[in-house]
């Protein structure tokens, strides 16, 4: 399964590793406290598994240059999918965890890699379900392009042209227990 | 996507008919699910679009109502669209057969059928010869898998793990789907299943499965961590097998007085209906260690997980 994996990523280019990745996300967290001056009013909600993970970094260095600590939440988009049925792998449940009201809130909508833009649609669509947040905005690590949705995001760790047949890989140590990195790979065949 | 999650495992089945044929990473695995299915209904909006332009026909044959209810409900919480198909409104009592009913709901492209019949297998029946999902809500003597799932669902939630627990299921066993599901789940989830009834109902076959049986109650409830009441079926009782409701009151009746044998953290569950007064008292039932409204809130999450998972499978 794991060799499988690895052909099907063909030849393979770094493109972050642990230290571009640190900066990268400290850089978002200057710019989210540049823009959101009500920071106590700011929830990052992570979809799983590597968007929670980046949101609590965020969070840790928020707390680190403001010494405030601002809440985090994870929000599934499973269940929220236009595509459930269509997909060879029915994708997994998690439950969501939101502070509430959201009410007054700015909800940030945190992930690992932004490509069509679907999954954001389907977190707004959870986010809503939980309540009206005053704003939602989005951070995601990376930015591959292609998108199907007129969605855009407000903080971006780094901007990465990509071809519709190369892939992106993320891994962090948290989630994938191997040192964070990002990859850019064509799918060979 | 899998990688990261160890221990969760692809789920392939497009029918729930029995927890029999279910390994323990699969059961695990819908209670994960429900644990996310669960928390959609403290949202503002209990609604999520995962079923979306989905059909489900809930099709009970044998009456029921908070079965039926609750899979209805599920369904909507998924945005799937419902009938409901009883005995009485159904052509059976026309003389069609029950494979032309269900190839009539599949021509309406039904995608989910529930359904509840009293002849065990009728499920299967249905299973092997339609492209829907079917899931079985109860079939005879045989499986109700969706209770037995929320009852696992509700000791792992109140006790944080099923494995090496003591549960007693009291009752009638032997006329009871409800209690063949449980013994099969309980026992692939490492808990100890002891069942307890007058012999004619709880004879010394069962100990086949890997469960102990008792005839004495008193010697059961002070180990017991969790007590699984079983509904006296007055409507399926013969005289053979029953001496009559006093005497099992008597002799199984979950009385105030025997309540106090109890540990204090023993959970006290119920499939309902209860009969206040027969196999419980009313003070039990709505006393400290009695969690059978918790079951019926975790019975929604629950048939939310098993209706996602079979309807997400199907297509």
């Amino acid at each position: 399964m794991k060799q499988a994996r690895q052909k099907t990523f063909g030849a393979v280019v770094p493109i972050m590793d642990a230290e571009t990745i640190g900066r990268a996300l400290r850089r978002i967290a200057h710019e989210i406290i540049e823009r959101n001056p009500q920071l106590t009013h700011v929830v990052l909600a992570g979809i799983p598994s590597r968007g929670v993970e980046i949101a609590r970094r965020i969070a840790a260095f928020i707390l680190q240059i403001r010494k405030i600590k601002i809440e985090t939440g994870i929000i599934d988009v499973a269940m929220h999918r236009d595509d459930v049925g269509t997909r060879p792998e029915l994708p997994i449940v998690r439950e969501s965890k939101l502070p509430l009201p959201l009410e007054e809130r700015t909800v940030i909508v945190v992930d690992d890699v932004l490509y069509t833009g679907r999954t954001v649609r389907a977190a707004m669509d959870a986010i809503n379900s939980f309540g009206r947040p005053a704003r939602i905005q989005l951070a995601v690590l990376i930015d591959r392009g292609h998108r199907e949705l007129p969605i855009r995001p407000d903080y971006v760790g780094k901007n990465l042209p990509t071809s519709g047949s190369e892939k992106v890989k993320v891994q962090l140590q948290e989630t994938d227990n191997k040192p964070d990195a990002v990859w850019l790979g064509r799918e060979s065949t | 996507m899998n990688a990261q999650f160890p221990g969760s495992i692809r789920w392939t089945r497009k029918d729930l008919l029995g927890l029999r044929e279910l390994s323990a990473d699969e059961i695990n695995f819908v209670l994960e699910t429900a644990d996310a299915f669960k928390q959609v209904g403290t949202r503002e909006i209990k609604k999520v679009p995962a079923l979306r332009g989905k059909t489900l026909v809930n099709f009970f044959v044998e009456p029921s109502t908070r079965t039926r209810t609750s899979f209805e409900l599920a369904a909507l919480r998924l945005s799937a669209d419902v009938i409901n198909i009883s005995a009485t409104t159904s052509s059976l009592t026309k003389g069609e057969t029950l494979k032309d009913t269900a190839r009539n709901l599949e021509a309406l492209h039904a995608d989910i059928l529930v359904l509840r019949h009293s002849s065990a297998g009728a499920p299967q029946f249905l299973a092997n010869r339609l492209k829907a999902s079917v899931i079985s809500a109860g079939d005879g003597a045989h499986e109700h898998p969706t209770q037995a799932l929320l009852d696992l669902y509700t000791i792992r939630e109140r006790r944080g793990k099923i494995a090496g627990l003591r549960v007693a299921i009291v009752g009638d066993i032997l006329f009871s789907r409800v209690a063949r599901s449980n013994i099969f789940g309980l026992l692939k989830l490492g808990a100890h299943v002891t069942l307890v009834g007058p012999s004619t109902l709880v004879p010394r076959e069962f100990e086949k499965l890997g469960v102990e049986v008792s005839h004495q109650i008193e010697d059961v409830l002070p180990k017991a961590d969790v007590v699984n009441l079983l509904r006296i079926q007055h409507e399926r009782q013969r005289r053979e097998y029953f001496p009559g409701i006093g005497e099992y009151i008597r002799l199984f009746g979950l009385t105030k007085e025997r309540a106090k044998l109890l540990k204090p953290d023993c959970l006290i569950m119920h499939p309902g209906p209860i009969n206040r007064g027969v196999e419980i008292d009313s003070e039990v039932a709505d006393g400290l260690h009695s969690v059978i409204l918790a079951q019926v809130t975790n019975g929604l999450a629950v048939r939310m997980a098993v209706l996602y998972l079979c309807g997400g499978v199907a297509t």
